[in-house]
């Protein structure tokens, strides 16, 4: 097997490890930086992220502020030392991609401007139009171009981490195009591959996220922490599940159900705001856990509107105009039109909450360390925690920045306390050739990747949504348990080496079932009510038993073991969430 | 890849062929032009036939195809001048139209001026 | 039913690429994309191509539908009557059944030096830039990198050495942003023979850019640049600096 060298191994190509990468090739010129991703890294899902990203420099704006609203908005699950951290980063980083062209939007004096967002008392969301992610990634990207010390590989599907004497020293990595796997030996290891939506049936999330990352580091004994928070955002299409952003509410875009009434009110994010005219943290800009459970709720009461692709609400922008939809929210007119046949300009468009984004992943402390010596992680894919039980809209894109270089600054300090890096992990690597091997030449076996891939995603559907129960939740760990071993009956139809999408989909599945287990495990466990895991048995929040992170441990073939951690709490008590307008106008 | 091989796979190629290829009546018009002042400079026997030369049918239709040729390079060429020569008054974008119908008024314009003088 | 006829190759088995037949399900909301994934999940898993987003930003999908080059997730399959022809992007080797070596195209983005080159090092906070100046180059900035331009640009058929058109627009996007300098450190690639002026105004790399990029207008503007810059170059050398 060809071994490469590197001194630092980025696994994954999206905003979190492109910043990684950058920053190390700022901090140390010499440094050896393999960036690998299994696909090129203008692909990663960052692109798909439209409304902005949040960062404070308004003068009437403050850090404090940004702290309590994202504390309050992970309904105090977030750990409060690595918010305080990240939101004193956050402005820095932004700025710093400004400096990198960035093509933020801007007031008209020329300073970065900013925009309403969801659970954001003030704004201070920075955007590039409604793509502000696709910009963040293509500068990010065409920046790296600069620096020749960052060495890429495209298109090298990672499958498994190397870890000898307790530490992490590398991987193995398919090269796509050859289908040849190779070592790469590496003196730490930084996971940056994004989140794991594609576990379920109806999602924002591109093919590419299934949950890779998270389960590499799951295998090699990290644990996955608090797996059971899955995000909807209220206004996928009922059509594709595709992604329309915040930032239509942002703007002023209204949410009706099919009397025309902006229903919101009516599950205490009210009383209605003018048209037009959004008052921050209430009725629209409402946090997302709670404006995809109102539409819950809304659907059992019958007031849901009825498409061909199920039951959707209104997304209402005709009163922004046309001059500021297509100024402000070109993507979303154009996605409107082209997949749903509804210009925004003239009528409402439906819409329906979809699975968006996993505030669970890889456990990592505040300077995104795993437990595993050598081995860091930012991004999706990993949980810090920031976010807690619930993100607030365009925290995640600033989240990428400000822990892909500190994970890449954590990574240097281990290396420096290291010393010399010892060549490594020939055995393990020899080990995960066999594993594929195996898996390519298997015969007999009776499942396909599509067949169980469909059962997973309708199991995780059905018993994983809004909202959760005992029985649901346990007939899917039931469920998940049955799809793991039946995996391993798996049978190829392509045994060819050359791009075989066949293999990668059937590691991409193996990926997605151990962190569904994961999701629904922790799950079943969590016997409360708190920010985006809702059990209609245990609909109040606990705080006496649960002010805690799941953590998840892999067992192989058997379920996870569940442990729990405390949550770092400082300044903020957990309190309650109050998204009315009386909150709102009293704290004004 | 030959030229076959792409021209005629979609109606733009063809389009932009054509326009290409007007390049070669242009040339030719040019030469009989050139051919025409070097007959004025022979005196008036040789310039008499020249003038014989453009009326005989052969001629007119080259002549006719020439215009045709000449008339979509220049429609085709000054439709896409707004995209070399965008012209930005503040947040917007001087529209397409009044560039190009910018070029149509000065070929008009030029046109008159040398038919005038021509009559 | 609809029928699809997709180009099939695997270096491994086969001495050159041929067609399979497939008969998918009519569905007035799906985009050949969805057909394609139809294909792989129900009838033959061994078909291989790029997608990831289904919205036209990640700019994986290009591929040659009846013979142009289009996002396969903005294709919808109920503008298309009989067999829906369907193959990898033209212009680029073929690696596998749908799948093209982008090598050549991703090495013409980074030459081409796509990033800021500050005028002057920033003040306090970020550089100034009026809406007006963003507007200047924004248009540029929205190339998803799907090269279906390339796949239209006859020119890159025919001179492989071709920077491209996005290539050549991404140079341009950053030569008109207000905060950058490096016109001249990009001007070697754009400037050169096989750079702008290979272009010959075809415009069929605008006709079909999914983003409404319009590259055509960029290598134009860059040509008309490099011609002033090489009049003041050549008749007022007084100028340079």
């Amino acid at each position: 097997m060809e071994t490469i060298s590197a001194d630092v191994a980025i696994v994954g190509a999206g905003g979190a490890g492109l910043r990684a990468a950058l920053a190390l090739a700022d901090a140390a010129p010499k440094l050896r930086i393999a960036l690998i991703s299994k696909v090129y890294p203008m692909r990663s899902h960052t692109c798909a992220a439209e409304g902005g990203a949040a960062g404070v420099i308004k003068p009437d704006d403050s850090l404090a502020q940004h702290f309590e609203d994202t504390v309050g908005g992970g309904d105090w699950l977030s750990d409060q030392d690595a918010v305080e951290y990240f939101i004193r980063e956050a402005p820095k980083e932004l700025l710093q991609l400004e400096h990198w062209g960035c093509p933020w939007s801007r007031e008209p004096d020329g300073s970065v401007a900013v925009r309403p967002f969801g659970g954001m008392k003030l704004m201070r969301t920075w955007f590039a139009a409604d793509k502000s992610g696709f910009h963040i990634l293509h500068t990010l990207f065409q920046t790296s171009l600069k620096y020749t010390s960052i060495r890429r590989f495209d298109e090298y599907y990672a499958t498994d981490l190397l870890v000898e004497d307790g530490r992490c020293r590398g991987l193995t990595a398919i090269e796509m195009r050859s289908g040849q796997m190779r070592h790469f030996d590496a003196g730490a290891v930084i996971l940056a591959g994004g989140g794991a939506g594609r576990m379920f049936a109806f999602t924002t999330n591109g093919a590419i996220k299934t949950g890779d990352a998270m389960a590499l580091a799951y295998r090699a004994g990290v644990p996955l922490k608090d797996m059971e928070f899955v995000q909807y955002h209220p206004t996928g299409l009922p059509s594709t599940g595709t992604l329309l952003t915040e930032a239509c509410r942002g703007e002023g875009g209204v949410l009706l159900n099919r009397h025309g009434r902006r229903f919101l009110q009516d599950y205490g994010m009210g009383p209605e705001t003018p048209l037009g005219h959004p008052v921050l943290k209430t009725m629209e800009l409402g946090p997302r856990d709670r404006v995809s459970q109102a539409f819950w709720h809304e659907q059992r009461k019958g007031n849901a509107v009825s498409t061909r692709w199920g039951d959707a609400m209104l997304l209402d922008m005709r009163h922004l105009g046309e001059k500021k939809i297509d100024e402000r929210l070109p993507l979303v007119r154009d996605m409107s039109i082209s997949y749903m046949g509804v210009d925004p300009v003239k009528d409402p468009v439906p819409v329906r909450p979809v699975v968006h984004y996993m505030m669970g992943g890889i456990h990592t402390d505040i300077k995104a360390a795993t437990p595993l010596a050598g081995l860091f992680a930012a991004g999706e894919c990993a949980c810090v925690s920031i976010n807690g039980a619930n993100r607030l809209g365009s925290n995640s894109l600033t989240e990428l920045l400000v822990f892909g270089r500190r994970a890449a600054l954590s990574s240097l300090e281990y290396l420096e306390s290291q010393g010399a890096h010892r060549g490594a992990a020939e055995g393990a690597a020899e080990k995960a050739l066999g594993r594929i091997r195996e898996l390519l030449q298997r015969a007999g076996g009776g499942e396909s990747v599509a067949g169980l891939r469909k059962e997973m995603m309708h199991a995780m559907e059905q018993h994983a949504g809004i909202y959760r129960s005992g029985e649901g939740l346990a007939a899917a760990c039931a469920k998940l348990a049955e799809l793991r071993r039946r995996y391993r009956n798996l049978q190829l139809h392509d045994r060819t080496n050359v791009y075989n999408t066949d293999l990668l989909q059937a590691l991409e599945l193996g990926s997605m079932l151990d962190c569904a287990e994961a999701v629904v495990q922790s799950a079943a466990a969590r016997k409360e009510s708190r920010g985006a895991h809702q059990r209609l048995d245990f609909p109040e929040r606990d705080d006496r038993n649960y002010l805690r992170h799941s953590l998840a441990y892999y067992r192989g073939a058997e379920a996870p073991g569940i442990d729990y951690r405390d949550v770092v709490i400082t300044k903020s008590k957990p309190g309650v969430r109050d998204y009315s307008g009386e909150h709102a106008r009293a704290h004004a | 890849m030959s030229t076959r091989e792409w021209v005629f796979r979609h109606p733009r190629y063809v389009r932009y062929m054509v326009r290409e290829f007007s390049c070669l009546f242009i040339a030719g018009w040019t030469a009989l032009m050139v051919w025409g002042l070097k007959q004025l400079a022979e005196g008036p026997a040789a310039w008499a036939a020249f003038l014989e030369l453009l009326r005989t049918p052969a001629s007119i239709v080259f002549q006719l195809a020439t215009l045709a040729f000449a008339a979509y390079h220049s429609i085709t060429w000054f439709n896409l001048t707004p995209k070399a020569l965008p012209l930005q008054v503040g947040e917007s974008f001087v529209p397409g139209w009044v560039v190009a119908g910018a070029h149509f008024a000065g070929w008009a314009i030029v046109s008159a001026l040398v038919l005038a003088l021509a009559l | 039913m609809i029928q699809l006829e997709v180009l099939r190759y695997n270096p491994e088995t086969d001495q050159e690429p041929r067609f399979q037949r497939y008969e998918v399900p009519f569905r007035d909301d799906w985009v050949v994309l969805d057909a394609l994934n139809h294909v792989k999940e129900e009838i033959d898993p061994t078909l291989s191509y790029r997608w990831s987003c289904h919205m036209a930003v990640c700019g994986s999908c290009g591929m040659m539908i009846n013979a142009e080059p289009k996002l396969a997730c903005k294709t919808f399959v109920r503008d298309y009557s009989g067999v829906i022809r369907v193959e990898p992007l033209r212009h680029f080797p073929v690696e596998r059944d749908l799948i093209t070596v982008i090598d050549d195209f991703v090495a013409k983005l980074a030459r081409v030096k796509p990033w800021l080159m500050p005028k002057e090092a920033p003040a306090n906070g970020e550089y100034r830039q009026t809406p007006a100046q963003l507007k200047r180059y924004k248009q540029f900035t929205l190339c998803i990198n799907c090269m279906l331009c390339y796949a239209a640009c006859p020119e890159y058929g025919l001179i492989p050495g071709y920077l491209g058109p996005a290539a050549i627009t991404l140079a341009h996007r950053w030569n008109r942003d207000s905060r950058d300098g490096g016109r001249e450190a990009r001007q070697e690639e754009i400037a050169a023979k096989e750079g702008a002026w290979e272009c010959s105004f075809v415009g069929a790399c605008s006709e079909v850019c999914p983003e409404h990029v319009d590259p055509a207008a960029a290598i134009q503007q860059v040509k008309i640049e490099n011609t002033v810059d090489w009049y003041k170059d050549h008749l007022m050398p007084w100028l340079k600096k």
